[in-house]
């Protein structure tokens, strides 16, 4: 028999549970649900537009009834469940009906806080909390005049501001001197507060409410200093509280919440609690994203996956007004340990705050330009040291080289025709229908779905501020340490080190030992787990597992979209001679190549190959002298230069000299992802060194060195790392830079988002500041080279792996 | 009525891995699993036609080269929320001996 799981509570982080449940083990369970509503679940953050009149009920359902019925599940709609009888495991509702679990999942929300004045029972007197709710205001307001709002907070605003565009006069009572105190700090209050005055919400600030009156209905409210306004309706808003109610009656132990551990467990073992009735480690939450992570956990704990823990969120808020951009998040107070840094602009009503300590983040307040809440957010949680673009930080992320999308970052004023994602052509009017229709709620979910921000991530900002606009508020944040993929719950870093500890080296003994969730693995761990165990064990490269490269890499030339490959070989720094010019020219003619292109790189592709004939024109290549030129890899590709001091009137060094020398040092080596050099020999810089990965401009002195630069997706320009005398430093020193990043980014990050997530100085102190380390460095990357540096077409070319180029059988059919 | 074609041994094809069978309509491609389970579809991802012999073989799925869509081997379709579908052939083992049909599977 299935054991039985009973939900008490049918809302979001009840409902989102046994979701995550049903992905995990459909069949574990016969659930059942008591909801005290009549309706299915709905997503509640969205009843302020509902509020608003810019959704309807329907447009927030989340799962209506036919969803219950077609996952079998019994939902006791209307039902309050009244009694839980611990012992006999059982659940009492208010109309007697029993139901017996063998686990029980508690998630039972929070209630509003509602004071106990004079007169607030009257008719007319409503919380905001559910639909019915909304209902009585939406009602009051096609019948009456004159609204209260008491409370300035996030709710209360957004209530004011929904009864405001139902036509009513707005006053909101707040006992605070500003506006939303829990969420802002003075000038982001005062700048919101001016501008809902604008739009004719009435502020009554430090009022302190006496009473309600009213004969039949209420009538008017009161203060402590004698005054008083006319009221049709009261909305009190004024704070939630955890709906405890039940769980301590029948003896399980809470406090503010219903207390758990990191398996969303109670006291008693076979009773789980998530969403906002919980309190995990002394907090509670009443947001979304929060509950969503224990959601995870939780239902990963009752299939009896049993390895997801709940660590805690990091929250953010934002206001659901329209047209009013605000975003906060974390410690945004600050105290005597902390400093702010501040960018206010009255005029264009943009206000941003950051309290910073010891150059971490440890919250942030924004007004009207909010696009780089996400942003900041992501630096806050990842405690990233922000030393080395503090000048700039409150410019925005924008300011640190994103050429994707320039000022056009408010995703509200866009257009539905708008193009997000420019690598599949995905505009705001895809991703919003997506998010609505499949009820999306995560970043991953989106890319899952639309392919937005998939490819390159460029737009992964505009898609996450899409996200956040769509589904209301605060969505699912990635929790703090990011897996490795979706077969573990481990990060890359934790692979590295085990891989290292315990000297592994085969993928499936690190699969094994850290018990991945699938039998052989995913695209992205397979060929992350070759890549570090390739730079961990050079000596055993030739063991490198080809099933777990992508078909460039295995094939060693890399496909096209009809299927066809292109085949680039080496040109050292740029330079060639008249006999591989020649040999390149006789093999395209051979091969019928349809397109000869020269390179971004410095060097020609020829393209269009079968697949069957790369063996034949690498050996044509080879004879030539030429070997592969790894332009398929995340390995070395090029080292770009311009002719140097040999012949330009300009030139301060031999760079082409210089840059065939760096080439011959590093080629073949793996890499995290693909890598770029180049040397130029004169600041003008023709070889555009500073968008490289690793840069050199010489200069009369010496030679200046560049690292984390990108021409692509993001165009960055690199952070200088130091000045050098010799080649033989430069050597040196970008060895040892190679080797630095080849063991410590993850697995398809370039070095520029590395730098930016380790910091400049890090590496700084590495390469430059520490002789004895860089000279350590630079030794297992030559060491390393030993093993890497065999041409792959050379081998090819003479038989290896030749079911890789042939076909297991020619049918004449 | 399946006419079998004997194709080749189980040891030609890597494990994870794919060779593909050339015929007059287009290729067909052969996956061998990590459990030696071998199936036969068409090498032509139901997205934009990518060969999908050349992709990563993990559990019954393929990850197609050109855009990562993910094919069920054993059905031929398309991993939601990719929406799509490839036609299979049938396969059929004779000791280590991989025989094909080239009427695909309803």
């Amino acid at each position: 028999m299935k054991e039985r799981l009973v939900v008490i509570g049918n809302g979001m982080a009840g409902m989102r549970t046994v979701e995550e449940l049903l992905k995990l083990a459909p069949d574990a369970y016969e659930i059942t649900v008591f909801g005290e509503e009549p309706y299915g679940n709905y997503n509640r953050i969205m009843l302020s537009p509902v509020l608003a009149g810019e959704k309807t009920i329907d447009e927030i359902m989340l799962n209506d009834l036919q969803w219950y019925e077609d996952n079998k599940i019994t939902l006791l709609k209307g039902k309050k469940a009244v009694g839980i009888d611990r012992k006999a495991r059982e659940v009492t509702a208010d109309d007697d009906t029993v139901v017996e679990y063998d686990r029980l999942l508690i998630a039972t929300g929070s209630t509003p806080f509602i004071i106990p004045l004079p007169g607030h029972e009257l008719p007319g007197v409503v919380a905001f909390r559910d639909i019915s709710d909304v209902d009585t205001m939406l009602f009051a307001a096609g019948k009456y005049k004159n609204a209260v709002v008491i409370g300035g907070g996030l709710l209360g605003l957004e209530a004011a501001n929904g009864l405001m565009q139902q036509g009513m006069n707005v006053k909101v009572v707040h006992i605070m001197d500003t506006l939303m105190e829990r969420q802002l700090d003075g000038p982001a209050a005062k700048m919101l507060g001016a501008s809902l005055e604008e739009r004719g919400m009435e502020f009554l600030m430090g009022a302190e409410t006496a009473s309600i009156e009213g004969k039949d209905r209420v009538e008017k409210v009161c203060f402590k200093d004698g005054s008083s306004v006319k009221a049709d309706i009261v909305v009190m808003a004024v704070g939630i509280r955890p709906n405890i109610a039940l769980a301590e009656k029948v003896g399980i132990h809470c406090e503010r919440g219903v207390v758990v551990n990191d398996t969303m467990q109670t006291f008693d073992p076979r009773v789980y609690a998530v969403g906002e009735c919980v309190q995990h480690k002394n907090k509670t939450y009443g947001l979304v994203a929060p509950l969503f992570e224990m959601a995870k956990v939780c239902a990963n704990h009752l299939a009896q996956h049993g390895i997801g823990r709940y660590e805690g969120s990091v929250t953010s808020t934002k206001l659901k007004v329209t047209g009013i951009d605000l975003f906060s998040a974390g410690d945004f107070t600050g105290d005597e340990s902390t400093e702010n840094l501040v960018f206010k602009d009255a005029a264009s009503g943009v206000y941003r705050k950051l309290v910073v300590k010891d150059n971490k983040i440890k919250g942030t307040v924004m007004y009207g330009d909010t696009i780089d809440g996400s942003w900041y957010f992501d630096l806050m949680r990842d405690e990233t040291d922000i030393t080395d673009f503090r000048p700039t930080i409150l410019f925005g992320q924008a300011h640190l080289g994103d050429s994707g999308h320039g000022d056009d970052s408010r995703v509200a004023a866009m257009a539905d025709n708008a193009e997000i994602c420019g690598c599949n052509g995905v505009c705001k009017g895809d991703i919003v229908n997506a998010i609505v229709d499949k009820k999306l709620f995560t970043l991953d979910d989106v890319r899952a779905h639309t392919k937005a921000s998939s490819s390159c991530g460029s737009c992964t900002g505009l898609v996450e501020a899409l996200l956040a606009h769509t589904v209301g508020g605060d969505y699912s944040v990635a929790p703090h340490l990011k897996p490795l993929c979706t077969c573990t719950d481990h990060t890359h870093d934790q692979v590295r080190t085990v891989i290292r500890d315990q000297g592994f080296k085969s993928i499936r003994e690190v699969r094994d030992f850290m018990e991945w969730k699938t039998p052989d693995g995913c695209p992205k761990c397979r060929t992350a787990i070759n890549y570090y165990l390739v730079c961990q064990w050079p000596e055993t490269h030739s063991s490198d597992d080809a099933q777990s490269r992508y078909i460039n890499e295995r094939a060693h030339a890399n496909i096209q979209k009809d299927g066809t490959f292109s085949v680039i070989p080496r040109m050292w720094g740029g330079s060639t001679t008249p006999k591989e010019l020649r040999a390149i020219a006789d093999a395209a003619e051979k091969f019928n190549i349809k397109t000869v292109h020269v390179t971004g790189g410095q060097r020609i592709g020829l393209y269009g190959l079968k697949k069957e004939e790369l063996p034949a024109i690498w050996k044509d290549l080879n004879e030539a002298g030429m070997v592969s030129g790894h332009a398929y890899g995340k390995a070395l590709r090029t080292v770009k230069t311009c002719v140097g001091k040999q012949w330009c009137r300009f030139g301060t060094q031999d760079s082409t000299h210089l840059g065939i020398e760096l080439e011959k040092m590093t080629w073949g080596s793996w890499m995290p992802h693909k890598f770029k050099f180049a040397v130029s020999g004169c600041p003008r810089n023709c070889a555009e060194a500073t968008i490289k990965d690793f840069g050199v401009v010489c200069v009369d002195s010496g030679y200046e060195l560049h690292i984390g630069g990108n021409g692509g997706i993001k165009v960055r320009v690199t952070d200088f790392l130091c000045a050098v005398e010799t080649e033989a430093d430069v050597m040196e020193y970008s060895a040892a830079y190679i080797q630095l990043y080849r063991e410590e980014a993850h697995y398809l990050e370039r070095t520029a988002p590395w730098i930016e997530r380790i910091g400049l100085t890090y590496i700084k102190d590495n390469i430059v500041g520490d002789p004895e380390n860089r000279k350590i460095l630079a030794e297992r990357f030559h060491y390393s080279q030993k093993f890497m540096q065999d041409d792959p077409w050379e081998a090819r070319a003479k038989g290896a792996a030749q079911h890789e180029f042939t076909a297991i059988k020619q049918l004449n059919v | 009525m399946s006419n079998w074609i004997e194709i080749g041994t189980l040891d030609e094809i890597p494990q994870l891995g794919a060779r593909v069978v050339v015929t007059d309509k287009g290729n067909i491609a052969i996956f061998r699993t990590a459990e030696d389970k071998v199936f036969a579809i068409k090498d032509e991802c139901p997205h934009k036609q990518g060969p999908l012999s050349q992709g990563l073989v993990h559990g019954d799925k393929v990850a197609c080269p050109l855009h990562d869509w993910k094919i069920q081997l054993d059905t031929g379709i398309a991993v939601a929320p990719d929406e799509g579908c490839v036609a299979t052939y049938p396969i059929k083992m004779d000791k280590d001996i991989i025989m094909l049909s080239l009427t695909p599977n309803k």
